[in-house]
């Protein structure tokens, strides 16, 4: 794994990314509509270790996200997941070519 | 194979930067439901559409085109499709609804503002101002568009003189009440969807609809906004006794609306799901949101009768149309 350690800096410019109360517990996973097992919480620890490129390669997951906060509302740390992952879009966003331009 | 996530977000993108709608809407279009129904331009309370009901026929038909596009060869072909559209709007092609759907839609518009009326509530309308609200741009994460267009409607507002919107739907709502307030420090107006409007109101009941049903809450409504006693209230004035699903309220279940352009097969899988809670505990179901309505109706069985809130509140609330 290579260690990106301004990857973190770079998702919270993008919003207001913060997973550090996050316990892997999976609850958020076990209550996923659409059933994403990748999504929120390893996602999240990749994103904490600064593993950029594990991140940016689940684009797909990230983007089929419903943003729907039935996870957020039953998480016990109280982790603002959908804002988490709508920061990872962003940056996200900002990796392809002309997608975000003015 | 999902639908090319970057052609397709881009070629939204595009559309709102260079055409102020994400989607093909004329202004003439957007502002047709109003006719005959005499509401003033501007003022210092209007209601705010953010175009949502008017875009939900042209959001449905293009996420039904797109779906043949998920898993084909075909799909390769967006980015040149992104192109061409940054010169001509392909969108149309991609959107086209039927006159029938359209007028279905935009007469929702019509109930609420008769609903508004007829509860002595004073309102004006901003017409071709009346602009997107910018949620997709937002939940996209393109905020270099999102927020361009966020600053457009601020100085729409502020030119107009408005102080305070009348919304009416979820996803409006949340954009004009806590998205654009962050993401713009300036922006102040007061911010309330018709459904708390006419709850704090109270307006007396024309004729009780003496029925039950079981009533979907949109998860931007229910988790984001916390408007839920008020559609309650509301429909329990009114005679509308709710069987409700054991996923409802805070916990209610995603229509499946957000995935509907890019994984339109995933997002109809979760639609189903969801209709299928609905439906055992009563066939009859109502949605307070043009996208769930659009897109829970899309998979339902004939023996599901999805309606929205203001075509019961209108039957309750509202003298019959002239």
């Amino acid at each position: 794994m290579k260690v990106d350690t301004g990857f973190l800096e770079s998702l919270r410019l993008g919003g207001e990314f913060d997973a550090r109360l996050c316990m892997n517990c999976g609850t958020c996973t076990a209550l996923c509509p659409l059933g994403l097992e990748i999504l929120p919480r390893r996602l999240f620890r990749h994103a904490l270790l600064g593993d950029r490129e594990r991140v940016l390669g689940e684009s797909e997951a990230i983007f089929s996200c419903l943003l729907c906060r039935l996870c957020e509302a039953n998480c016990p740390a109280g982790v603002h997941i959908a804002e988490n992952v709508r920061s990872l879009r962003v940056v996200l966003n900002g990796e392809a070519r002309g997608l975000a331009e003015a | 194979m999902p639908v090319p996530i970057q052609s397709t977000l881009g070629m939204l993108g595009d559309n709102l930067r260079k055409r102020g709608s994400a989607l093909p809407l004329s202004r003439r279009a957007a502002m047709a439901w109003t006719r005959g129904l005499d509401i003033p331009r501007g003022g210092e309370t209007v209601l705010y559409t953010g175009q949502m009901w008017q875009m939900a026929p042209a959001i449905n038909a293009m996420t039904h085109r797109l779906a043949r596009f998920e898993g084909s060869r075909l799909s390769g072909l967006f980015g040149f499709a992104r192109r061409m559209n940054r010169l001509v709007n392909l969108t149309p092609l991609l959107a086209r609804s039927s006159a029938a759907e359209r007028q279905a839609y935009t007469d929702r518009l019509r109930n609420i503002a008769r609903l508004l009326k007829a509860a002595g509530i004073p309102f004006g309308y901003l017409y071709e101002d009346d602009l997107y609200a910018g949620g997709l741009a937002h939940d996209e994460g393109l905020d270099t568009v999102f927020v361009a267009h966020a600053k457009r409607i601020q100085a729409v507002l502020q030119r107009h003189g408005v102080k305070r919107v009348i919304t009416v739907d979820p996803h409006t709502t949340n954009m004009l009440r806590s998205v654009i307030p962050k993401a713009l420090p300036g922006f102040s107006v007061e911010v309330k969807s018709y459904l708390e409007v006419l709850a704090e109101r109270a307006p007396p009941v024309r004729r009780s609809l003496d029925r039950s049903a079981t009533m979907h809450d949109s998860c931007v409504y229910a988790r984001y906004e916390g408007v839920l006693a008020e559609p309650r209230a509301l429909l329990a004035r009114g005679g509308v006794r709710l069987d409700e699903t054991e996923m409802s309220g805070p916990l209610t279940f995603c229509c499946g609306g957000p995935a509907e352009m890019l994984f339109p097969s995933r997002s109809a899988d979760v639609a189903r799901r969801r209709v299928a809670q609905l439906k055992a505990a009563n066939p009859e179901v109502i949605t307070a949101c043009p996208l769930c309505l659009a897109n829970l109706s899309r998979v339902a069985e004939p023996d599901v009768r999805i309606r929205d809130i203001s075509d019961y509140l209108v039957e309750a609330y509202a003298p019959a149309e002239a």
